[in-house]
């Protein structure tokens, strides 16, 4: 008996991966997972939240462009994806320089006016409602090889940078004024962060989709947050959870027929409210006492 | 990368010129013209928006003037990393996942470089500065897990390991109690020893008569700069605080002042 539901446990986890197109799904949103876990370390503590949210969204117009421009094709969404990100993040960068309106404001007209220029574009394509849905929830079953290489490139030029200018990036988030005294260059340096960003947008865009990207930066790095003490270890808890909701949110898609994209978000969350509730010492429950 | 300009002894650490900075098209400051000479300690009292943490940014080279010039040891400000800024503790987020001795560290990363990661000599001077504000034990802590004292002194031991040769501190007595302020105050006093200049800005007119070398009155323009007994006089006072503070005359003569609000914000997000 016990034999009996071991095995099946077995089967159960490994079925799912008779399909190669399974097998790469789950590598993409492991990669993917992890690293918009890191890097939503910054997100969080910068309180970039509603930017990252913007960015993803500004990406749709580059790629609505690129799937009419290619007759409906995917093999380059991923460059205008990034061409778009890239765009929007410089913008965004200058917008926070010259403060004649309020930079939220500004990151809001942008964001809802790229989003509608991307629908706007995609609808002009009598068989939109597809495409459209798979560029708003991503299509992590439609990953290929070519993307999964592309993935893994940009997601390791992603990590790599933070490891470079960890102590740099750590000064600027924590002590802006302490950056400036010590005569880092701060707009370079913030370019960079919000460069990276931008690749991380693109690269998360074909698995988890334009609208719920900003749960994958946010809530694993949140969570992270709430565990540990220092920086580094919070990019690793945050990338350990985000891998984790990644892979279980693949499972639950599979076995219950759920968009892959919500499933992957609905563990991280609840992987938030558990902690946010049980952790030692300072979660909810404990407070009560 | 790190520029780093030598010091000639002689010259005064710091020299500020017809200072005027302007912004949001409002004058922060106005033709301010002072020098600080090393191991001096200075307090710097004015109404709130009387352009103190302008001053002190401008001096750290974080904002540029609008017109004069800043010195350090005859250089401008740029070009030097041997300024500490000290935050005023509602300006930090004690949240962040950082230890003390990372907070400590970040003051050093100037003489790290880039692409590079602390060296053992790195630590050591980052455990020796905790050591002389007292904060060893406490290396591992998360920051959010300190007393405001120990805050205030986390901060102290960054500057000491940037190996700060002018320390500006933005109010890094307020909300403390007496024995914590105290401990920052005999912690001043070693700072003197080692020849570093302390510039600190402050709501307490009383430490600033009692701890305090010279005492710059300002509010927009520098409207005394001297010994406390020379500059905190009722008329000056009442100067700088034109009609937004009480002057409670006592009977020996001397004069306390009440300043109408204490929140210290920053003047300029």
């Amino acid at each position: 008996m016990g034999k009996m539901s071991i095995s099946n446990l077995f089967n159960l986890l490994l079925q799912p991966f008779s399909y190669a197109f399974m097998i790469r799904g789950l590598v993409a949103s492991v990669i993917v997972g992890a690293v918009c876990a890191v890097v939503g370390i910054y997100v969080v503590l910068r309180g970039m939240a509603f930017l990252g949210d913007a960015l993803a969204h500004a990406v749709l117009p580059g790629v609505a462009l690129g799937y009419l421009l290619s007759g409906g094709s995917r093999d380059t969404l991923f460059w205008w994806a990034l061409a778009a990100a890239v765009l929007v993040a410089v913008a965004v960068g200058r917008i926070s320089k010259h403060a004649e309106i309020r930079e939220d404001t500004a990151i809001g007209i942008l964001f809802a006016s790229m989003f509608a220029l991307g629908i706007a574009l995609i609808s002009t394509v009598r068989t939109y409602s597809v495409d459209l849905s798979h560029f708003l929830f991503g299509n992590v079953l439609g990953v290929t090889t070519r993307d999964l290489i592309l993935t893994s490139i940009f997601g390791a030029v992603v990590l790599l940078t933070i490891f470079l200018f960890y102590k740099e990036f750590l000064v600027l988030s924590f002590d802006p004024v302490l950056a400036a005294t010590l005569r880092l260059p701060s707009g370079l340096l913030n370019n960079i962060l919000l460069i990276l960003m931008a690749l991380t947008v693109s690269v998360a865009m074909q698995t988890v989709g334009v609208s719920l990207m900003v749960a994958m930066l946010v809530t694993p790095a949140a969570t992270a947050t709430l565990l540990t003490r220092r920086l580094w270890q919070g990019m690793l808890v945050s990338a350990a959870i985000g891998a984790f909701s990644a892979v279980t949110g693949l499972y639950l898609s599979y076995y219950f027929n759920i968009v892959s994209g919500s499933a992957i978000v609905l563990t991280a969350t609840i992987i938030f409210l558990l902690v946010f509730l049980f952790q030692p010492r300072r979660g909810l429950v404990w407070k009560k006492r | 990368m790190y520029p780093h300009i030598h010091h000639q002894p002689d010259q005064p650490i710091l020299d500020v010129l017809h200072l005027s900075v302007t912004y949001d098209g409002r004058q922060a400051l106005e033709n301010i013209t002072f020098h600080l000479h090393a191991g001096e300690r200075v307090a710097v009292v004015g109404p709130n928006g009387a352009g103190k943490s302008t001053l002190f940014k401008v001096v750290a080279g974080v904002l540029p003037p609008t017109s004069g010039e800043v010195k350090i040891s005859g250089f401008g400000p740029r070009g030097h990393i041997c300024i500490a800024y000290v935050p005023q503790r509602s300006q930090v987020d004690w949240r962040f996942p950082a230890s003390v001795a990372d907070v400590v560290m970040m003051g050093r990363i100037g003489q790290v470089g880039f692409f590079r990661w602390p060296r053992r000599a790195d630590w050591d001077t980052v455990h020796a500065a905790l050591e002389a504000v007292d904060m060893d034990p406490m290396a591992n802590r998360q920051i959010g897990e300190l007393s405001g004292g120990q805050q205030q002194r986390t901060f102290l031991a960054r500057a000491l390991a940037q190996e700060a040769e002018l320390v500006l501190m933005d109010e890094p007595l307020n909300g403390l109690d007496t024995p914590s302020q105290e401990a920052i105050l005999s912690l001043m006093d070693k700072l003197r020893q080692q020849k570093i200049t302390v510039m600190v800005a402050t709501h307490d007119l009383g430490q600033a008569a009692s701890h305090f070398d010279r005492v710059m009155l300002l509010n927009h323009r520098l409207i005394r700069f001297g010994s406390p007994q020379d500059v905190l006089t009722s008329e000056n006072l009442l100067r700088a605080y034109d009609g937004h503070a009480q002057l409670i005359q006592v009977a020996d003569g001397t004069s306390t002042l009440a300043d109408t609000c204490c929140d210290g914000e920053d003047e300029h997000q």
